[in-house]
């Protein structure tokens, strides 16, 4: 058989032929993203009709912002001059006036290296909590918050020009005051490096920390109180062999509530008296703008979390009455709109308590704002409880640990990890809401302090601006936390079911 | 012979309370009584010498003084003559009217925004995505004072809509002008709408104050009984399709049955709209101060409403999403190899199976909503917290019976919603056998 011996025969492949444009490339991505359909385009349309107009009315007011002036008038007259006598532009010299006092509020200007490392150290006593034993997680939060907060207080030092030479035993001196700073943040970098886990003790000890630093006063004070929990930690440890848990709490308590109540203030007026070490006392009306915002949704979150837990374990629990409180106290809250709770903090709380105690009212709203977010954390922990399967809890009694040994050891660990996503976005929740302060007259950033900025003759009529910067710095805050929480949901997946 | 086992002998011991599990958790419970009880008097002991001191008591009398002041949006007739209690009624009506709208809005802006969000037209799914983090993510009520501002800073002022003598003899038209068919006008003091009017009402009667209209309670019966009709026609019809496998035209009879007779009793009781608009003098002149007629709708109520629903419906398109994307993408499938396009696939396939993972957190959204219309006295909105806890609490110096009073509707409105959800949740729930 011979070959058929063909007249053509192609040697080599023929290029591929482009696809068509509607295919390829842009046009085709604009078709399959945007056109796709009759219905696609009119939406592709609209949306694209909404930018425009937004980005009509918005973009000539903010190419026109006006930085440098001293007031409103003055801003006015220089976009008038820069872009035309019709022009809009925003003054963004407001802000650059004004920004402190919307971080701040009034506290003292000289002081404001004390905030600032109160928030350094309080990321640097989440960050165990948040990235449990991530050395290098805990290490680059550490390291890069703790530069940028010795860096921003090295840039506020020249504010602190005007500094009052009231204070006699008190170092305000702001070299030292760097360098303390400095080595604080520098030790703490140190130990997230080497023993990540020691750094849980910056947590612990931190509401003390915080405390002192923002409001002053007598080193002593806290570390009498911390004491108290300390007496009540040894109380516990010492009986709960003997007595129960709940028992031997119970007497820890007692103890720490008389060492409170009756013997801290003697002990440290004494040793106040012998070593007075201390920052100079900055008042509670002092606070104001985003400080006060963080210090209520901090100490609120913080405190609800061991009363939303008891309060999760009251409501799953078997004995009929501590559930049916527990039930009540949760649904009652819950049931209330926050600006009650705070109305109930400046106006009633005075008639609760004992006739003549009188605390100032940030610390009353805290109260309030506390016990208004332990019903919604017990709720989220709640979830966390139900979401564990049956199993571990049998597993639990199958290996004869009573109740608190199975919390303790099984129980709590899964279960918080499982809410923490719910905790953060509680916490969401409440630094968004602690705006509604302004209502019984406190400084918040959005209210107050933007009421005190347009009360200035310079700054009257001022409206968009203060919108602008407290909702950007709001937005920020809370978006970050909310992506945090997504990426722990992600995190912490486990799939068990 | 085997020894009879000694039987454990039942007698009590002390320590049997703390030790013996079966005893251990009424003895706390006991405990736990003992020290609530313990706080609670303390409570009212401190309470009730507070009271002595000031020399007050707990007297609720005040509800039926004269309240004394006045209430701009009232849907009962008010007048500062009237009493403390029918004020809060009027702040309770103010919250229930603003709490329903804006679920009603924030649901289908959310529903809307939800499912935009999924699209795959990647602009407005992008557009979207930023609506709901911008509004998730700042607080409500700087949503509430920005929406007030704009209203009232950025509208122009009544005077705007005048036609002047020049105006008239120039020939142009005044600076500001009304919308929507030259029928809503938008000043910087409130929006005027046109109002309904009937020329031939059916009167009414007044029950304790509050006046019963029958022309409104006619038409709402009136449309109560077109939906009955109408759902008995389309069972009609299911059952005509199940039988025969032909689904008979409805739905020129559905439109007729659902509108025809409204229509009929509106036109036979004269109804006609009253359009705000400013006096007119000689040749087209404007007189007066702002405009006549019409319904004044207060800009603390509409930016109120307006940032609400934007803000709940920015947490509901979450909610939306959230159930769109826990049905398994086979159902989608399904739907496409049936040959049903995406938009029936969507409405008849995938929303009513994610609308039963989408109604619990609706349930805590619309509470979260009517709780949150509290930030209303932001703006001077006069609800609930604007009367019975805001007004009447001044001006009575009454701490503790006006929040009392307050926390209890609330938590009463509270519960009626969440009741009333969780029915319409436990009927929608799939009827597992």
């Amino acid at each position: 058989m011979t070959q058929p011996s063909a007249a053509f025969a192609r040697t080599e492949m023929i290029a591929p032929k482009e696809p068509p444009v509607s295919e390829r490339g842009a046009v085709k991505w604009l078709r399959e993203n945007l056109f796709s359909g009759p219905l696609n385009s009119i939406l592709t349309v609209l949306g694209l009709l909404a930018l425009f107009l937004l980005v009509k009315a918005a973009l000539p007011w903010l190419l026109n912002g006006v930085w440098h002036a001293g007031s409103l008038r003055e801003c006015r007259e220089i976009v008038a001059a820069n872009a035309g006598p019709d022009a809009h532009g925003a003054c963004w010299a407001m802000v650059r006036e004004r920004w402190h006092q919307f971080i701040f509020g009034f506290y003292p200007q000289d002081m404001y290296w004390r905030p600032v490392l109160a928030f350094a150290l309080m990321i640097a006593g989440l960050a165990p909590i948040l990235y449990f034993g991530q050395r290098r997680a805990n290490m680059l939060i550490v390291g890069i918050v703790g530069i940028l907060s010795f860096l921003v207080i090295l840039a506020l030092g020249p504010m602190a020009d005007a500094v009052p030479g009231s204070a006699d035993h008190i170092s305000t001196n702001k070299i030292g005051v760097v360098i303390f700073a400095g080595l604080l943040l520098g030790g703490l970098f140190f130990i997230a490096a080497t023993r990540p886990e020691k750094l849980v003790w910056l947590s612990v000890l931190y509401p003390a920390i915080g405390f002192f630093l923002l409001w002053g006063g007598s080193v002593w004070a806290p570390i009498g109180t911390l004491a108290g929990f300390a007496i009540l930690a040894a109380v516990w440890s010492v009986m709960q062999k003997r007595l129960g848990v709940v028992v031997a709490a119970g007497v820890g308590l007692i103890v720490a509530a008389i060492w409170w109540l009756v013997v801290q203030t003697l002990v440290t007026t004494q040793v106040h008296a012998l070593l007075p070490l201390g920052l100079e006392q900055v008042d509670s009306d002092k606070f104001g703008g985003f400080l006060l915002a963080f210090v209520i949704g901090v100490a609120a979150i913080a405190a609800s979390l061991p009363i939303g837990i008891l309060l999760a374990l009251g409501r799953r629990s078997d004995m009929p009455l501590v559930k049916m409180l527990s039930v009540g106290f949760i649904e009652f809250i819950r049931g209330v709109p926050l600006i009650t709770m705070l109305f109930t903090a400046s106006l009633l709380l005075q008639y609760f308590l004992p006739p003549q105690t009188n605390f100032d009212l940030i610390l009353r709203v805290i109260i309030l704002v506390t016990l208004f977010a332990s019903a919604y954390i017990a709720e989220v922990i709640r979830g966390g409880l139900a979401a564990l399967p049956r199993g571990q809890y049998e597993a639990a009694d199958a290996l004869g640990l009573d109740y608190w040994q199975a919390q303790q050891l099984i129980i709590m660990p899964q279960a918080l990890k499982i809410s923490i996503p719910g905790i953060v976005s509680s916490f969401i929740g409440l630094f968004k809401d602690t705006t509604l302060v302004a209502l019984v007259g406190l400084a918040d950033p959005l209210q107050g302090i933007t009421k005190i900025v347009r009360a200035d003759i310079n700054w009257k009529g001022i409206y968009w601006e203060p919108f602008i910067l407290v909702g950007a710095i709001f937005f920020i805050v809370c978006f970050s936390m909310s992506r945090y929480s997504m990426y722990l949901e992600r995190k912490l997946k486990r799939d068990h079911r | 012979m085997a020894t009879v086992a000694e039987t454990p002998k039942s007698s009590f011991r002390l320590g049997m309370l703390i030790y013996d599990t079966r005893y251990r958790s009424i003895t706390i419970q006991v405990i736990v009584l003992f020290l609530v009880f313990l706080f609670v008097s303390w409570l009212v002991d401190n309470t009730i010498q507070n009271l002595a001191a000031k020399d007050k008591d707990i007297n609720f009398n005040f509800l039926w003084n004269r309240a004394g002041y006045d209430i701009d949006q009232q849907l009962i007739p008010y007048t500062n003559d009237s009493t403390h209690g029918r004020a809060a009624v009027i702040g309770l009506l103010n919250t229930l009217v603003v709490a329903f709208f804006g679920c009603i809005l924030a649901t289908i802006i959310g529903v809307f925004a939800g499912v935009l969000r999924l699209s795959n037209n990647w602009l407005v799914a992008r557009i979207m995505t930023v609506y709901v983090e911008v509004f998730r993510n700042i607080p409500l009520l700087l949503w509430i004072i920005l929406t007030f501002t704009i209203f009232s800073e950025t509208q122009p002022e009544p005077k705007d809509f005048k036609v002047t003598q020049e105006m008239v003899n120039q020939g142009i038209s005044p600076p500001a002008h009304k919308i929507f068919f030259d029928t809503v006008a938008i000043t910087n003091r409130g929006s005027n709408i046109p109002l309904p009017l009937l020329e031939r009402p059916l009167g009414g009667f007044e029950v304790a104050g509050v006046p019963v209209n029958f022309s409104v309670l006619a038409t709402l019966l009136v449309i109560f009984g077109s939906v009955m009709i109408n759902r008995t026609l389309l069972r009609q019809a299911k059952t005509t399709q199940e039988e025969t496998g032909i689904r008979p035209v409805t739905w020129w009879k559905s439109l007729a049955i659902l509108f025809l007779p409204t229509i009929a009793l509106l036109v036979a009781m004269g109804l006609h709209f009253e359009v705000p608009a400013f006096a007119v003098g000689e040749n087209g002149v404007s007189k007066g101060f702002n405009f006549v007629g019409g319904l004044n709708v207060a800009h603390s109520f509409t930016a109120l409403l307006i940032a609400l629903s934007l803000y709940t419906g920015a947490y509901i398109a979450e909610a939306v999403r959230g159930g769109i994307l826990a049905i398994s993408r086979g159902q989608t499938e399904a739907a496409y190899a049936l040959g049903l396009r995406p938009g029936r696939t969507m409405r008849l396939v995938i929303l009513p199976q994610a609308l039963r993972v989408i109604i619990p957190p609706l349930i805590s959204q619309y509470l979260n909503l009517t709780k949150n219309t509290t930030l209303g006295i932001a703006i001077s909105y006069l609800d609930l917290k604007g009367t019975l806890g805001g007004i009447t609490l001044n001006q009575t110096g009454r701490e503790l019976e006006c929040m009392l009073l307050m926390m209890l509707t609330y938590l009463i409105l509270s519960l009626i919603i969440s009741t009333v959800m969780n029915a319409f949740n436990s009927s929608m729930k799939l009827k597992e056998r």
